[in-house]
């Protein structure tokens, strides 16, 4: 079984002067590739936290995170960014899309960033329209994201999430401001592309969400509680 | 970096810009208006020097020229009330031999006499400035002829009463008719025309030492002639009181050979007049070294220029804060975006060259257009001027000498100055760009993607 990400005795504090907040105290975990994990827990009980050191948005205070064979635990802020760009898809809650680009533009944002900076070409631009149709936006790829709807903007993060085709998608509670049906919608993608080979790991608070995926990783005060991987009735 | 990441940059940083597009044109006027000043207040004070310049190289850069002077009051007059004495003072023609015979690095040595006399013919009369002179004036004093010839060397060794006259004295007392051998009566003395000279701008004051010459109301004659005829007293009646000044020469023009003998020479001849002691208790004569007055007006100028652009780049300076200011606006504004581009794999040094680029295109379209408006500050001016003769000097107040001071002035464009303003408002941009730049890079990504 290949791993495409393991964390080992994470710890990951904030020192606020008066008090040191520790929100992750040592947490070990492993994903094999194809996996597709739903971590749960109570508010504030380091879903966020676990899942920014994973996308390499964030460093751990100590411990080691192995993503794709290397540690990149203490790696410097140009190779974080590096990984966000090639191996991490990031979907948030607010789909944090720019406002003043459309929605193809969006997608088209991560490929600034490739190492090199390769030009932008036909084909790269092509296959945005491609994952923007695979995520059913074909007819609103010029719209900006105030002309589109919650479920609409969310599709668009996603097809963005995918352009420089990571191995890991990461998604903080991609669902959390949606309606059931768009959610059931937004779900669907996300499973179509877990059955495709993608990693994909997700915060909810939604039982029925986290049935979707292969297991559940619990949290309690920083530290997981417990897993299981019973499936869907 | 790539050609085509610098375009990228370059659409992204306009992008950026024309999402606030007054905002962005507000910050870029301050930019405008600051390359403009730059770039104008060089060009006024270039072309004040350029006229300093032009008036000493008209009086030539090769020529030495010694003045008689009238020597302060306390030399001349000491009892009160005698008003009657006679003053004498100035070059004199032993001081022309001396100069003459010792002075090696010239190639001429020039005397001229002046005096202001009444000119007749017929009934009409004018006063005038006779000047005996040799054939060498002409051309030293740029006249040039519309009628007949210029005194000759003949005419100096033969005594001739032949005169030539300038273009307002011939309108002034010939009116339509030819002068050119009709006959004009100077001082009581008569002289016949041989030749009008054509109009001439008159030449402004240099230093405190040569008054300005207005060339047009002129007599000229062979110095030798006016010599014999005048003697060296002239008397002047005036309300009631009479003066008598002595003197013989007005002035002695040096032509040097060589332009790096012109200034060793002017203190050889200073050296050599001192010698006399009445000049040394008169002080009654004055060295002009248009060369050295030449080395005032270059430095005069740079002075000027760094005074003029320094006052300009102050407002390039106030420029470079409104964009720092409206960029770190931007930078709170934008945090989210920041945080965005961030988390899909922005470095911080692309963060960097996003909002640098901004305040580099910002100043950089500014700066052009600053650099064009400047392109027309000599036309601006025109209209200033005309604005300002028609409307502010009409009303009747305000200094004639200053009136005639700006309405002399021709803006000159000097041309290193558009690169110069122009790189100077992009590396204010850049500098002011900087800490905004920074700032951005530096937030981090996980706060920004918070920010609300
Ligand atoms: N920048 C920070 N500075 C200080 N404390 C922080 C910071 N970020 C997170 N924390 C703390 O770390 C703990 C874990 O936060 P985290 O965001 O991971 O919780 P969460 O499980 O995602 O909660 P929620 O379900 O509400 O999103 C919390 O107690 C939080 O207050
Ligand atoms: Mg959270």
């Amino acid at each position: 079984m290949k791993l495409a990400a393991s964390l080992h005795d994470l710890h990951k504090y904030y020192d606020l002067g008066s008090v040191v907040v520790k929100a992750l105290r040592g947490v070990s975990a492993e994903f094999p590739k194809g996996d597709f994990v739903a971590i749960m827990g109570s508010s504030g009980s380091g879903k966020s936290t676990m899942l920014n050191v994973l996308g390499g948005l964030d460093r751990a205070t100590h411990g080691d995170y192995v993503l794709g064979g290397h540690n990149v635990a203490q790696l410097g802020d140009d190779d974080l960014s590096r990984i966000r760009n090639q191996m991490i898809g990031f979907i948030f809650q607010s789909y944090n899309l720019i406002p003043q680009y459309t929605a193809l533009e969006n997608i088209e944002v991560p490929l600034h960033y490739r190492p090199g900076y390769p030009a932008i070409g036909e084909a790269e631009r092509n296959r945005c329209i491609d994952l923007g149709e695979m995520v059913g936006l074909g007819d609103r790829l010029d719209h900006r994201p105030y002309q589109l709807s919650g479920g609409q903007q969310q599709r668009v993060a996603i097809a963005r999430a995918l352009v420089n085709d990571p191995e890991i998608i990461l998604a903080d509670e991609p669902t959390g401001n949606l309606d059931s049906a768009t959610e059931e919608e937004i779900m669907a993608i996300l499973d179509r592309l877990n059955r495709q080979g993608r990693t994909i790991i997700m915060v909810t608070h939604e039982p029925e969400v986290s049935m979707r995926a292969k297991r559940r990783i619990h949290m309690k005060d920083g530290l997981i509680e417990r897993e299981d991987n019973a499936t869907a009735t | 970096m790539h050609l085509s990441r610098l375009i990228r940059t370059i659409q992204l940083a306009l992008k950026s810009l024309m999402l606030h597009k007054l905002r962005s044109g507000l910050t870029m006027l301050g930019i405008v208006f600051g390359v403009f000043s730059v770039i104008a207040m060089l060009a006024i004070g270039e072309g004040a020097s350029q006229q300093a310049q032009d008036q000493v190289l008209e009086l030539g850069a090769m020529n030495i020229i010694i003045r008689s002077i009238k020597p302060p009051e306390d030399t001349g007059q000491s009892g009160g009330g005698n008003r009657s004495r006679v003053l004498s003072y100035g070059l004199k023609w032993t001081d022309f031999h001396l100069l003459d015979k010792t002075i090696k690095t010239k190639s001429k040595a020039i005397p001229v006499r002046e005096i202001v006399q009444e000119a007749r013919h017929l009934h009409r009369s004018l006063n005038v400035r006779l000047v005996g002179c040799t054939p060498e004036y002409m051309e030293v004093n740029h006249l040039e002829l519309s009628q007949g010839r210029f005194l000759t060397d003949e005419d100096q060794q033969q005594l001739t009463n032949y005169a030539v006259i300038a273009h307002e004295t011939a309108q002034e007392l010939y009116g339509i008719e030819d002068p050119v051998g009709s006959s004009i009566l100077v001082g009581g003395a008569s002289y016949q025309i041989i030749g009008v000279t054509r109009p001439r701008t008159a030449s402004a004051a240099v230093g405190g030492s040569l008054s300005g010459q207005d060339y047009n109301k002129d007599v000229y004659v062979p110095l030798e002639t006016l010599r014999s005829r005048m003697k060296d007293l002239v008397i002047r009646v005036s309300a009631g009181s009479f003066s008598a000044e002595e003197f013989q020469l007005n002035q002695i023009t040096l032509l040097i050979k060589k332009r790096e003998d012109v200034i060793p020479t002017s203190d050889v001849v200073r050296e050599s007049l001192l010698l006399d002691p009445d000049h040394v208790q008169k002080k009654d004569f004055a060295v002009v070294v248009p060369l050295e007055l030449l080395k005032q007006a270059d430095q005069l100028r740079w002075i000027f220029n760094i005074v003029l652009g320094s006052i300009a780049a102050i407002s390039l300076v106030v420029g470079g804060i409104g964009i720092m200011n409206i960029m770190l606006a931007s930078v709170t504004e934008r945090t989210r975006e920041i945080g965005i581009r961030r988390a899909l794999g922005a470095r911080q040094i692309d963060i960097i060259q996003q909002f640098l680029m901004e305040t580099v295109v910002l100043s950089g379209i500014g700066g052009i257009v600053g650099v064009l408006l400047g392109l027309s500050t000599p036309y601006a001016f025109l209209g200033i001027q005309w604005f300002v003769e028609a409307f502010v000097l009409e009303a009747g107040s305000g200094d004639s000498e200053l009136a005639r001071i700006f309405s002399d002035m021709k803006p000159q464009i000097a041309y290193w100055s558009l690169p110069v303003a122009f790189g100077i408002s992009v590396f204010i941009g850049i500098v002011s760009g900087l800490y905004p730049a920074f700032a951005a890079a530096k937030l981090d990504p996980i706060e920004a993607l918070r920010h609300e």
